[in-house]
């Protein structure tokens, strides 16, 4: 009778062991005890980094994290310093850490390696996919796409400015900071979308500078004035200063602008502004911890149900866009989430006068800078240039013709 | 009728103090510094409702709440104090090297360069000779560039490093565009060409940095070339009529700066980053002036002062951001700078002495008009005998 009564614990206790392991398979954190860290390369004053910090605290909110649980590094270098900050806030107890800045990417790994009970999730980072590690996650969002509508917005004001084009051509102007995949993906789509939305025989050219910064007010305003002065009618820009905006405004000539409104500083010449809003990532990271799932090697936000709601979206329109441009974004988006349009169309652009058919893009970062991905692939009958798809962050880097840089 | 002027008498008075003991003014800085503090605590409650003590509790929580935070400190500390050592011998002389923060950098590029080209070309310890060898060796041309002008054409050394820096800047920039195949404008670090761990990642730079502190005590307080840099400070022209070579002494101090700031700047990319950008220096180069002003360009004091700056930045950044919250550095930046200058503000009270009027009733202007007058017994009060014997110490 001891021994059958022996025997019943132990297989009471085995299977209450079995059915504890099973629930340790997917174990979340309770929102209660989550703590999140976000480490920033400048802190509010900056745009860029304005708009990581308050996604941040409204994914924090809408989630119900704790204030106290909630940490925001500001000012931190692409050095050794985020490395540091990183391992502190892991000794504060943070359970998920996201960094804003692309120089943060190999010092986010290195923590990734030395912490691995910790996931680490770095936006705009190109490495997630090779390195292979469980806690390290990139992300960005199809901000081609939205480039592509706010180039669209362009487009419908040329048609009313029919008067400065140059034998039915317009000239734009656009102020990139590098030659780099993520800005030349930028304005590539975003001239696109304006020559798609041009009225019939009406052409576009566009020039483009690079200031070799990411925030330099002077250069970038010279920058738009060189480009306000070789004659072009229209100007947007990739940089993070008010530079172009504010030579924009002085020049009279209609700006699009990126990561933000300048409605206020700009109020005669802002037409709209694309920008990634990134509360629906760390809401979905957030999710993905509470509910012990593993967080996506890279996550792609899109368009949301509206122009002005998703990952990918656009600030109110300005005072001078054209009429009846909202209406029209709203149509062309609809068309861009259900394939019907897409932004790198090969039947849309050629390189050197031919067609591009097959391209091998450098997606993986591997340190040899060669193409190694086939990125051309056809749906829906159309043939293009899948962007964001084999990772996250922009490797379009075709020089299109018709666009001519200095 | 009388001729009396009345004599107002202001309700403060400022006169020379005599010099104090070493242990009195260094009661006066600690005083400082504790005021400081407190103040900006308080200055914390003003603005956030914050606990006046809760900052000071965050100061130090920030530099001793874990074992990371105190091995950082003391990596910062000494890399502050490094840079502090290598300016005392140029200020000194009353060489001022602005240019600190250049010197570094061009150090940390030199490093840089090796790393990128050698790094699994050669064998590692060679990598790691070339890299300290081009590192000094750049950090001395950077700093001897502007001395050679100063001591041949005597042009204006602030300037001339100042704008050493922007060229090291620009350099940095030139150099990424280069070596940046992708053009993201950023240099990827190089973590496998570091110089070898001792112990930890940390303990090298505090090793080097006590090295040079022994070093730099003796060649300033014990050595001929010491005592050369001190009295060209005083007077050039004493210096020449006591036989020394100004040139050549300007020079080779000027140099044993920038040798010092290129081993700052290969401990910043060969041990700390393993990479070199434009904030490589953490701006040290500037910080490290008011290290060795508060130390007086003694060497052992500047221990103190390079280690109570990071102590003090790096524990209101703590609280900044981790107790307050505030994703503004203005707040921090703010504290750091009162702080200093409630420190700087009591060298005045080391020089100069406030008197009120009160105190002066009984041997101030009263009594020397009534002497004059021959009112007075014309013995001196108890008070002008101890300034008379403190006249006499001078």
């Amino acid at each position: 009778m001891k021994k059958l009564l022996t025997l019943l614990v132990a297989a009471i206790m085995a299977v209450a062991c079995c059915l504890g392991l099973t629930a340790c398979g997917k174990k979340g954190i309770s929102k209660d005890e989550l703590k999140v860290g976000l480490i920033c390369l400048h802190d509010e004053t900056s745009t860029y980094d304005k708009n990581f910090i308050d996604a941040f605290k409204a994914a924090c909110a809408n989630k119900g994290i704790k204030e106290d649980n909630i940490y925001i590094r500001t000012n931190i270098a692409e050095g050794a310093a985020c490395y540091d900050n990183a391992a502190d806030l892991v000794d504060l107890g943070c359970q998920l850490i996201f960094a804003d800045s692309f120089g943060h990417e190999p010092y986010m790994i290195q923590a990734a390696k030395e912490f691995k009970d910790v996931q680490f999730c770095h936006a705009t980072g190109v490495k997630a996919h090779t390195e292979k590690l469980d806690n390290y996650h990139n992300a960005f969002a199809s901000i081609y796409e939205g480039r592509y509508l706010a180039g669209y917005a362009a487009g419908l004001k040329l048609n009313t400015m029919t008067d400065k084009a140059v034998d039915n051509n317009f000239k734009v102007g656009y102020v990139g900071a590098f030659p780099y995949a993520e800005v030349k993906s930028g304005y590539t789509s975003w001239f696109l979308g304006l020559r798609a939305a041009l009225a019939d025989g009406y052409t576009a050219t566009m020039d483009v500078t690079f200031t070799n910064s990411w925030y330099d007010f002077e250069a970038e305003g010279t920058a738009a004035n060189t480009l306000i002065s070789c004659g072009c009618v229209l100007i947007s820009q990739h940089a993070d200063s008010m530079g172009a905006p504010n030579a924009c405004e002085a020049a009279g000539v209609p700006n699009v602008s990126y990561n933000g409104s300048t409605a206020s500083a700009c109020p005669n010449t802002f037409i709209v502004s694309s920008r990634i809003n990134w509360v629906p990532y760390y809401e979905y990271c957030i999710d993905q911890m509470v509910g012990g799932d593993a967080i996506a090697t890279d996550y792609t936000g899109t368009l949301g149900s509206t122009i002005y709601t998703g990952s990918v979206c656009l600030t109110e329109l300005g005072d001078a866009a054209a009429e009846g441009t909202a209406a029209k974004l709203e149509e062309v988006a609809t068309a861009l989430k259900n394939g019907s349009i897409k932004v790198f169309d090969c039947a849309k652009f050629t390189k050197d006068g031919a067609a591009v058919d097959t391209y091998l893009a450098d997606v993986d970062d591997d340190g040899t800078y060669q193409g190694e991905t086939q990125v051309i692939k056809t749906e829906n009958g159309i043939k293009f240039f899948s962007e964001s798809e084999y990772r996250s962050a922009p490797y379009f880097d075709i020089d299109i013709d018709g666009i001519t840089i200095f | 009728m009388t001729n009396e002027k009345t004599i107002r008498e202001p309700l403060f008075h400022i006169s020379k103090r005599a010099p104090l003991s070493k242990g009195q003014v260094a009661l006066i800085y600690l005083s400082a510094v504790v005021i400081a503090l407190i103040l900006s605590g308080f200055v914390c409650t003003l603005l956030f409702g914050a606990n006046p003590f809760a900052a000071l509790v965050g100061i130090f929580e920030g530099n001793f709440g874990t074992d990371s935070r105190i091995w950082w400190l003391l990596r910062d500390a000494s890399l502050l104090l490094l840079v502090s050592l290598a300016l005392a011998p140029a200020f000194r002389m009353k060489f001022w090297n602005l240019g600190g923060n250049g010197q570094i950098i061009m150090g940390a590029l030199a490093c840089y360069a090796c790393m990128h080209y050698a790094y699994g070309q050669i064998p590692n310890v060679i990598m790691y000779i070339l890299m300290i060898t081009t590192s000094v060796g750049v950090g001395i041309l950077w700093a001897i560039i502007p001395a050679v002008f100063k001591a041949k054409w005597n042009t204006n050394e602030t300037l001339f490093t100042l704008m050493m820096n922007y060229i090291a800047m620009g350099l940095v920039n030139y150099a990424t565009s280069k070596w940046s195949l992708q053009q993201t404008g950023k240099l990827e670090p190089i973590n496998g060409a570091k110089l070898p761990e001792i112990g930890n990642k940390y303990i090298l730079i505090i090793l080097i940095a006590v090295a040079v502190t022994v070093f730099m005590f003796f060649y300033l307080k014990k050595s001929k070339h010491g005592f050369e840099v001190a009295l060209v400070g005083e007077s050039v022209n004493t210096a020449r009529y006591v036989g020394i070579n100004v040139k050549k002494t300007v020079i080779r101090t000027v140099l044993l700066s920038g040798a010092i700031c290129g081993i700052v700047g290969l401990l910043f990319c060969g041990v700390v980053d393993g990479n070199v950008y434009e904030d490589t220096p953490q701006n040290m180069g500037f910080t490290a002036i008011m290290a060795v002003w508060f130390a007086q360009c003694n060497p052992l004091i500047m221990i103190i002062s390079s280690f109570g700056i990071i102590f003090l930045s790096r524990g209101i950044n703590h609280y900044q951001k981790n107790v307050l919250k505030l994703t503004n550095s203005a707040v921090s930046d703010m504290i750091v700078g009162f702080v200093y200058f409630i420190i700087l503000c009591c060298e005045f009270f080391v020089v100069y002495k406030l008197q009120t009027r009160r105190n002066k009733r009984n041997f101030g202007f009263k009594d020397i008009s009534e002497q004059i007058a021959g009112k007075g017994d014309g013995k001196p009060t108890a008070v002008e005998k101890e300034e008379r014997n403190e006249g006499g110490n001078k």
